[in-house]
């Protein structure tokens, strides 16, 4: 997003940082608890992003992989488990599942490749309903303790909530190291020209492959937080409709823009909250708001901005352009 | 001269259809080679071949001495093999700048050093030269997207060149390109081929550009090699006037 001045960049980046930190101390445990939860989904979502935004691999399955890292936190933090250590099981466990998830993609693309990972999705919902001896079936896990940080319990919301804050500070910094890697340059090739990409010596599979693995795995430790964040999980959040809002939240924030997941993840996950005064009516006005969205800007919110300093740019441009042409002409 | 590329028998079927039908010839090091001949004659089918985006129904392909059929493209551009298509095939939506770094990443490091090291690889200069080399220095910043046809074609032969490749097919490299810019990218080509020592093979329909270009000429018609030698040779030769120069 070139255009804004540098300064002016790092101190909205710090304002923003400081109003999420210091605004929520008043909230009640209500508002935090949708707080705490919009910085889960954008966790999810960034992962999301990473796969369908950056490396064009569609994927229907984000949700499931929440899913995972939320069961693999439930199971081992009720086992008397530290929540980082079945943090790390469910980084590797997703990451592992993605990986393989990844297989087919090396084949199939497109609608073929959403259809793939859609039957993923169902398969991964029927895993945590039925294997009720691993998940507790339909009757779910219960009590997920909060962990504590550094002696301090994470009970009460507002201590949680800054876990999940801190969470999303660790890894949207990650996924900023990522996408500015020579990583995040062949992830873009792999959208926008795979062909090329394999002629410039990118290996196609192997980064379409670490492009799912790392992307499943931000879905698992948005799962990992989920589980001590609701303290209770069954199957039902897990499954198809999270995947596709999670998709939603991508779309709709800008896919291939890294500040896409937040926007959408705030506009999922907010939006419906704010719209509650209009009682009965608050999902159809959202719907029609989602819809008129991507109508007017099929690349979501970011996108809108990006056209608008895209335009800015050529302005400029052709400003200097003018200047030179008439300067030429003087001095014929 | 020893060969760089040694190509026997290389065959290729669609269906009925033989669009390669045994193609030998060598690459010397060093050399220009022109390929030319009409539309649908399997050039471009035998270039996939060579470079492994098709597999060949039948033949060999030798690189330095040594069998390289059925690698993977990304696989023989690590052993030094590069190449430009004949429609243009740049990434849009990343800048010029972007577009050469990516070009040229996967020759340095390894994959972890390519995650846990500097984001342009180390290429910031190489890129900066190549863009100065090819005269894109205005539009360094610009989605390549944004660049004239002719520029992304520039831009799509610069790509090719950022992993100091010993050998380039280029496919149609003049295809589009008005005539001032055609002559740099003559120039361009000339140089490279000289300073770094890179060895080429040009399919091209510009025949002045072939002509004036390469140091030997092979042509193809149907699938089969009808000719080899320097360009005045094969320029007389009655069978090549016959099926492609026209009289």
């Amino acid at each position: 997003m070139n255009g804004f001045g540098k300064p002016l960049k790092i101190a909205l980046g710090l304002a923003v940082i400081a109003g999420l930190i210091i605004v929520p101390m008043n909230f009640n445990r209500y508002g935090l608890f949708i707080l705490s939860q919009w910085a889960v989904m954008s966790i999810a979502a960034m992962g999301l992003n990473l796969t369908l935004g950056y490396a064009g691999q569609v994927s229907l399955a984000q949700g499931a992989f929440v899913g995972i890292g939320a069961y693999a936190a439930a199971i081992m933090t009720t086992h008397g488990w530290p929540l980082p250590a079945a943090i790390l099981v469910a980084i590797a466990l997703s990451f592992a599942v993605g990986w393989v998830l990844g297989y087919p993609a090396l084949r199939v693309q497109h609608h073929y490749l959403a259809f793939v990972t859609l039957a993923f999705s169902t398969l991964a919902f029927l895993v945590f309903r039925n294997e009720s001896w691993l998940t507790g079936g339909i009757y779910g896990i219960s009590n997920i303790p909060r962990p504590n940080v550094f002696g301090f319990a994470t009970n009460k919301p507002l201590p949680f909530y800054y876990v999940c804050l801190g969470s999303l500070a660790i890894v949207s910094l990650a996924v900023w190291w990522l996408i500015r890697s020579p990583w995040g340059r062949a992830f873009m090739a792999l959208r926008e020209n795979p062909l090329r990409a394999q002629s410039l010596g990118i290996d196609t599979r192997r980064y379409t492959l670490m492009a799912f693995a790392m992307g499943s795995a931000l879905g698992g430790v948005a799962g990992a937080l989920y589980a001590p964040l609701t303290q209770y999980i069954d199957p039902v959040p897990f499954n198809l409709s999270l995947s596709l809002d999670l998709l939603m939240m991508v779309i709709v924030g800008g896919a291939g823009f890294y500040f896409g997941p937040f926007l959408g993840a705030m506009i999922a996950v907010l939006l419906p909250e704010w719209l509650r005064f209009t009682e009965g009516y608050y999902l159809m006005l959202y719907a029609i708001a989602v819809m008129g969205l991507l109508i007017w800007s099929p690349t979501g919110i970011l996108g809108i901005l990006d056209r608008y300093l895209a335009a800015r740019r050529t302005k400029a441009a052709s400003a200097l352009r003018a200047v030179a042409k008439s300067r030429l002409e003087t001095a014929q | 001269m020893s060969a760089v590329l040694e190509v026997s028998g290389i065959r290729k079927n669609f269906g009925g259809i033989s669009a390669v039908d045994g193609v030998s010839f060598d690459v010397r090091e060093g050399e220009i080679l022109g390929l030319i001949g009409p539309n649908g004659c399997g050039k471009s089918t035998l270039f996939n071949c060579i470079l492994g985006q098709l597999t060949p129904s039948g033949g060999e392909v030798k690189l330095d001495g040594k069998l390289v059929t059925g690698l993977r493209p990304a696989e023989l551009n690590k052993l030094g093999v590069s190449r430009t298509f004949q429609l243009l095939q740049v990434f849009p939506k990343l800048s010029v700048r972007e577009n050469l770094i990516l070009a040229g990443q996967e020759h340095q490091g390894n994959m972890a050093s390519r995650l846990v090291g500097r984001s342009d690889a180390g290429l910031t200069d190489a890129a900066k030269q190549m863009i100065g080399f090819f005269k894109l220095d205005h539009l360094a910043d610009e989605p390549a997207g944004g660049l004239s046809y002719g520029q992304q074609k520039l831009l799509d032969a610069a790509m090719a060149f950022m992993g100091g490749p010993r050998l380039v097919l280029l496919d149609e490299p003049a295809g589009g390109v008005n005539p001032s810019m055609l002559a740099d990218l003559k120039d361009r080509l000339v140089a490279i081929n000289r300073e770094k020592n890179a060895t080429f093979v040009v399919i091209e329909h510009n025949m002045e550009f072939v002509m004036s270009l390469c140091s030997r000429v092979m042509v193809m018609a149907e699938g089969k090699v009808l000719a080899m030698g320097r360009p005045d040779e094969v320029r007389k030769n009655p069978a090549v006037i016959e099926a492609y120069l026209g009289h």
